[in-house]
């Protein structure tokens, strides 16, 4: 069941940016730092939880995930540590995804050349 | 007269080049696009926590893995054309963040390690990387405050 609904809310999520894309002049850019900060948002106000515990991946892959997950950092840090815990709980939380990404991009540059466009 | 007809001639010419949005198949092309990328996240993150790993460590995985997996078919030049066929499904979930973060430091190597890759490399992911902590650090701020004044 929880892959059928990591594969409707998943998807759902992705085709109703589909509309952002392309009813708007939004850059593909925009809409991800928009996504990140909807998904923050969403998490301090409690809805982006409990809709990850029922959608999983379908939550938790899209870019407002990472969002959510930021979100979540800070707050068990400051629930940790008091105020310093606002500057360690964002990165913390997000350490995996942004230095795999940074590292396998790297590592691509060293390793693949430049393709032509088709 | 001739002027008017140039100028109905051309924007007939433009109607015609601009390419029409079929906004309903774009939508199932993303539809089908993301799911299947959250499909692939849920197996990872099924898979991990089948072999006893606690939730956030297995969202870790999925994350790490779903990376590799883009930047490799970024590299190999096969995720341009997933993103061209299902639009905001290859934008939207954490494949297309690293897509933007390889792609542009692959693309900019010839002007070296630090102009080149290195800036490059945060075209995206520096504006996503900012404004998420920036948002999460103002939310923290907030959430801060409401505790020590004891209202949550």
């Amino acid at each position: 069941m929880d892959y059928i609904n990591a594969f409707w809310v998943g998807g759902l999520i992705c085709a109703l940016v589909q509309i952002l894309l392309d009813r708007t002049k939004l850059m593909p850019g925009r809409i991800m730092v928009l996504l990140v900060c909807t998904g923050a948002v969403l998490g301090a106000l409690k809805i982006y939880q409990p809709f990850q515990d029922f959608a999983g991946a379908g939550a938790s892959v899209p870019l407002a995930g990472f969002g959510n997950l930021l979100w979540k950092g800070v707050k068990e840090a400051v629930d940790k540590e008091g105020f310093i815990g606002i500057f360690l709980g964002g990165f913390k939380a997000s350490a995996a995804g942004i230095s795999a990404a940074l590292v396998f991009g790297y590592l691509a540059a060293l390793i693949f050349s430049p393709k032509m466009k088709k | 007269m001739d002027k008017q007809k140039q100028q109905q001639a051309y924007e007939n010419y433009v109607k015609q080049k601009t390419p029409v949005h079929n906004l309903p198949l774009n939508m199932a092309k993303a539809f089908v696009t993301g799911g299947a990328v959250c499909l692939l996240g849920q197996c990872i993150l099924n898979f991990c926590k089948s072999q006893g790993l606690d939730k956030d460590i297995s969202g870790g995985w999925t994350s790490i893995l779903l990376i590799l997996l883009s930047v490799l078919l970024t590299g190999f030049n096969i995720y341009p054309g997933i993103a061209k066929w299902g639009g905001a499904g290859a934008l939207v979930p954490i494949t297309g963040f690293a897509n933007s973060v390889a792609s542009p430091a692959i693309e900019y190597q010839k002007e070296g390690q630090v102009m080149g890759i290195g800036c490059k490399i945060f075209t995206i992911a520096g504006p996503v990387i900012l404004y998420g902590i920036f948002t999460s650090w103002v939310l923290g701020l907030g959430y801060w405050i409401l505790k020590i004044s004891n209202i949550l």
